[in-house]
C-alpha cells in the first residue's frame, strides 16, 4: 500500500510536469487547440505540436501500454499501478496520447504468439507510435466466413510471394504496416491453411484504394497485393497455424469495439452532457424538469436503464477478473446494438436537426452526429456481425449443438 | 463497491443452493399446490430455514440474528427462486425484520426481532389498496381517539398476509390520497379485534390476502417509526424487499433458462436436435445477455444496499424493473420453446411463467419503477 501511495505521488508530479495544457480536456488551452487525435506512424501530421510532445513523453515511459514488460518498451506496471495511472490521467482530463490498432489488437497477440526477435522489433515501435498498423482480414469473398479467405502466400524459399485482395482495411492508406491473414496451405482444410503475416505497406506491389461509406467518410480501404515479396521472418507463429492467432486477435478487437462504441456508458448510469436526455429536453422541451414528449421519454427511460445495467455488467466482468473473455461476444453484440440504438434515439430527439448534412444552417455537432449515426451501422458488422456473435454465444457459451 | 460476492455471501449461496436442490426441488412446490396447503408454504421447511439462520440475516446479533445484510438474504432468495420455493423469507426475513430493525423502538425490537429470528412469528407488510402499487395513494385511515389509535380501511395483495402473526400497516394520519406526507406505519397483531383476513388465490399459488380493518383499536405505542414519517420509511423498507425479490426473480429466470437449454439439447424434430436451429439459438443467446445484465443490476443493488449507498432507490428500481422484464421474456420464451408440453400442467415450466407475472406486479411493475428511476435521474 505504501508503495502504491508513493507511486501515485510520482505519477501525479510526472503528469503535472509532462502533460501539455492543450492535452487536458476542458482546459483553456484545449478549447483553442486544433484537432489532436493522434494515430502516430511514419507519415503522421500533428496539427497541434503539443500532441506530438505528449505522445513522445508517454511513449518514452511506455505508458501507452502500461502493463507490457519494459524489455518490449512497455511501462512494466502492475495491474494496481496501472489503475492508479489511469485514475490520475482521468483526474487531469488527459487525452489519449495514442490511438492505435497496434495497441488494441496486434501487440497483445504478438506478446502471446510472436518470437522473441519479433516482439523486440515490433512492440516498442507500436508503443512509441512510430509505426501505424492496419488489419488485413476480410476479403471481398470472405466476410462472416472469414476462414474462406483466398489471398495466397507462396513459399519461394527465402520469402513469401503474396497475391490477393483485402477489404475493410481501416486506414490502410495511412498505415505503415499491415498484419494479414494469408493462405499458405491451399490443400489443407480451410482453417488449417492460414498463416499470420506482417507486411510492410511500403513493399513493392502493395496498393490501397479508399471506400466511401454512407457517412461520406472513408475510414476503410481496399488493399491489393500484387506479387509482393515478404521476408520469411515476418511470419508470426508456425506456418498454417495462423487461425489460432487470428481468433485471439479477434477477441481483442471485439473487446475494443464494444468499449469504443460506449463512451457514454458508466457503471453509475450517469450520462454525458451530449446524451439523448439533454438532446430530447433541448428539442422537445421540458415540463417540470422532464422531457416534454411522454412517448419519447418512455423510450429514453428504457434505453437508459439498459445502458446502466450494461455499464454495470462491464464493471462486474472487470471485478470478476479474466472471465470476461468467455463473454467477449456478448459485449460486442450488446454494446454495438446498444450504440446503434443510442444514435437512433439521439437523431430522433433532434428532429430535422438530427438529419442535417452540410451548410451553415446547422452547427458542427449536428452535422457530425448525422455522420456518427451512419458510422454506427458498421459497428454491428465489423469484427464479426451481431449474428456471428449470437452464434458464438449459442455454441461456445450455451453449448447448443451444431 | 465490488460487483462480486464476498466469502460470507458465497457461503450463504452455497448453503442455499444445496438446500433448494435437496429439500425443495420444484416438486415441493407442486405438492403444496396439489394438497391445497392452507399456508402455501411448508412449516417444517420454514423451520429448517430458520435453523439455518435465514430468518435472522437482517437482524442485529443482540436480538438473535446474524446481521449478514441484504446481499446475504438476496443470494439465498436467488437460489431458492431457482426451485420456486415458497417461504416467508420475503415478507418476514426481509420486510418485517428490516422494518422493525430500522424503525422500531428499543421495546419493539426486543419484543419482535428475537421472535422473528427464532421463527416464532411471521410478518407481512400491508401497503397496496388499488390494483396498482401506489403507496402514496393510501386512504386507509388512522385517527387518534383519546390515548388510542383507531384504524379503518382495506389493504390488498398483502404478501404472506394469510398466515402472518404480525402486520405492518401503512395508514393515513393526515393529508389526502396521493400525498407522500401524512402517512404512518403501525405494528398490529393479526388476531386483534376488527382485523379480517381474506385469503386470495393468485396465479402463482402463493400466500396473499386482502385485509379489512374495521375500527381496529391500538395503543399509542403501536406506531412504527415517527408519526407522519411512514411515507419515507415504507419506501426504504420496500426497496430492500424489491431488491431481494429481484434476486429471487433472477433465480427464476436462470432456472427457467437452464431447463429450456436442456430441452433444446434433447428434443428432436425433423430428425435433428431443435437446439441446432439458428432461430432458437439466437433467441437463447439474447436471453443469455439479458440475464447477464440482470445479474449485474441485482448485484449492484444488493451490494450498494450493503454499503448504505445513497443511490438505493434508483438501484432498487433498476433491479426490480430489469429483473421483471428479463423474467417476462425468459418465462414466455421458455414456454414457447417447449412447444406443446410447455402449456401442460404436468410440466414445470408453466409454473415459472405464473410466478413471473405475479412477482412482476409485487411492489411495483416495470412501469412503476421506470417512472421512478426516470424521476430520480432527472429524465
Amino acid at each position: 500500500m505504501e508503495h502504491l501511495e508513493s507511486f501515485r505521488k510520482e505519477v501525479k508530479s510526472w503528469l503535472e510536469e509532462n502533460c501539455p495544457p492543450s492535452m487536458r480536456s476542458g482546459s483553456e488551452a484545449d478549447a483553442n487547440s486544433a484537432s489532436d487525435e493522434v494515430w502516430g506512424g511514419r507519415n503522421a501530421v500533428y496539427k497541434n505540436p503539443e500532441s506530438k510532445i505528449w505522445l513522445d513523453k508517454m511513449g518514452a515511459k511506455g505508458w501507452t501500454m502500461p502493463t507490457v514488460p519494459k524489455e518490449y518498451g512497455g511501462g512494466g506496471l502492475t495491474k494496481e499501478e496501472t489503475k492508479i495511472l489511469n485514475e490520475e490521467l482521468f483526474a487531469i482530463g488527459a487525452k489519449q496520447a495514442l490511438l492505435s490498432f497496434g495497441i488494441w489488437m496486434l501487440a497483445p497477440a504478438l506478446l502471446e504468439y510472436a518470437s522473441e526477435e519479433q516482439k523486440r522489433l515490433h512492440i516498442p515501435r507500436i508503443i512509441k507510435g512510430e509505426i501505424r498498423w492496419c488489419q488485413g482480414y476480410s476479403e471481398p469473398g470472405s466476410g462472416s466466413d472469414l476462414a474462406s479467405l483466398a489471398t495466397k502466400a507462396e513459399d519461394m524459399g527465402d520469402h513469401y510471394l503474396v497475391n490477393g485482395q483485402k477489404v475493410w482495411t481501416s486506414y490502410a492508406d495511412k498505415a505503415d504496416w499491415i498484419f494479414a491473414l494469408v493462405r499458405t496451405g491451399p490443400q489443407e482444410p480451410k482453417h488449417s491453411g492460414i498463416s499470420f503475416l506482417l507486411i510492410d505497406m511500403a513493399s513493392k506491389g502493395v496498393s490501397t484504394k479508399p471506400i466511401t461509406l454512407i457517412s461520406g467518410k472513408s475510414p476503410f480501404c481496399e488493399t491489393f497485393f500484387d506479387n509482393v515479396k515478404v521476408p520469411k521472418e515476418n511470419l508470426v507463429g508456425q506456418e498454417n497455424a495462423g487461425w489460432t492467432i487470428a481468433k485471439a486477435l479477434l477477441q481483442h478487437e471485439r473487446n475494443f469495439i464494444s468499449n469504443f462504441g460506449l463512451a457514454g456508458v458508466s457503471a453509475s448510469g450517469g450520462g454525458r452532457g451530449n446524451d439523448v436526455v439533454s438532446l430530447a429536453k433541448k428539442h422537445f422541451g421540458e415540463e417540470d424538469g422532464k422531457i416534454a414528449n411522454g412517448i419519447f421519454r418512455s423510450e429514453v427511460i428504457n434505453h437508459k436503464m439498459k445502458e446502466h445495467a450494461f455499464g454495470l455488467t462491464l464493471k462486474r466482468a472487470g471485478d470478476e477478473g479474466g472471465k470476461a473473455s468467455a463473454v467477449a461476444s456478448m459485449f460486442k453484440y450488446y454494446g454495438t446494438e446498444h450504440n446503434k440504438k443510442r444514435h437512433e434515439m439521439m437523431i430522433a430527439a433532434m428532429g430535422s436537426h438530427g438529419v442535417a448534412w452540410d451548410g451553415n444552417e446547422f452547427d458542427e455537432d449536428e452535422k457530425n452526429l448525422t455522420k456518427a449515426w451512419l458510422r454506427t451501422k458498421g459497428n454491428s458488422i465489423e469484427g464479426g456481425t451481431s449474428e456471428v456473435q449470437l452464434n458464438v454465444i449459442a455454441k461456445r457459451v450455451l453449448n447448443l449443438p451444431s | 463497491m465490488k460487483l462480486v460476492l464476498n466469502g460470507e455471501q458465497q457461503m450463504l449461496r452455497d448453503s442455499a443452493k444445496d438446500f433448494a436442490e435437496q429439500r425443495t426441488p420444484v416438486n415441493h412446490f407442486r405438492s403444496l399446490r396439489d394438497n391445497k396447503d392452507p399456508h402455501n408454504w411448508d412449516k417444517e421447511i420454514w423451520k429448517e430455514m430458520v435453523d439455518l439462520g435465514w430468518s435472522g440475516i437482517l437482524i442485529p446479533e443482540e436480538f438473535g440474528g446474524s446481521d449478514f445484510g441484504l446481499a446475504g438474504i438476496s443470494v439465498i432468495m436467488q437460489e431458492v427462486g431457482k426451485t420456486l420455493t415458497p417461504s416467508p423469507l420475503l415478507a418476514t426475513a426481509v420486510l418485517g425484520a428490516s422494518a422493525i430493525a430500522s424503525y422500531g423502538t428499543q421495546e419493539q425490537k426486543s419484543k419482535y426481532l428475537p421472535m422473528i429470528a427464532s421463527g416464532e412469528i411471521t410478518t407481512a407488510v400491508a401497503v397496496d389498496e388499488e390494483s396498482h402499487h401506489r403507496p402514496f395513494n393510501t386512504v386507509s385511515s388512522a385517527k387518534a381517539e383519546g390515548d388510542k389509535w383507531v384504524l379503518n380501511g382495506k389493504k390488498k395483495f398483502v404478501v404472506d398476509g394469510a398466515s402472518a402473526d404480525v402486520l405492518i400497516v401503512l395508514a393515513r394520519t393526515s393529508g389526502t390520497k396521493g400525498d407522500s406526507t401524512g402517512l404512518t406505519l403501525f405494528i398490529i397483531d393479526s388476531n386483534v379485534d376488527g382485523i379480517e383476513v381474506i385469503k386470495t388465490d393468485m396465479a402463482d399459488c402463493r400466500n396473499y390476502a386482502n385485509i379489512v380493518m374495521n375500527d381496529v383499536t391500538l395503543d399509542k405505542d403501536a406506531l412504527l417509526g415517527d408519526q407522519e414519517s411512514g411515507g419515507e420509511a415504507i419506501d426504504k423498507i420496500l426497496d430492500e424487499g424489491r431488491i431481494a425479490l429481484a434476486a429471487e426473480m433472477l433465480g427464476n429466470s436462470e432456472a427457467a433458462f437452464d431447463i429450456t437449454l436442456n430441452y433444446l439439447k434433447e428434443r428432436k424434430q425433423f430428425g435433428v436436435l431443435i437446439g441446432t436451429f439458428q432461430a432458437l439459438q439466437h433467441r437463447a443467446a439474447e436471453m443469455f445477455c439479458e440475464i447477464e445484465l440482470t445479474k449485474s443490476a441485482v448485484m449492484a443493488a444488493m451490494q450498494g444496499a450493503e454499503d448504505n449507498n445513497n443511490d438505493l432507490q434508483r438501484m432498487a428500481s433498476l433491479a426490480k424493473s430489469i429483473a421483471g422484464e428479463t423474467l417476462h421474456l425468459v418465462s414466455n420464451e421458455s414456454v414457447q420453446m417447449h412447444g406443446g408440453i410447455g402449456v401442460t400442467d404436468e410440466y414445470d415450466i408453466g409454473f415459472f411463467m405464473k410466478r413471473a407475472r405475479v412477482a412482476e406486479v409485487i411492489f411495483g411493475g416495470a412501469n412503476y419503477h421506470q417512472e421512478r428511476y426516470a424521476n430520480l435521474s432527472n429524465f
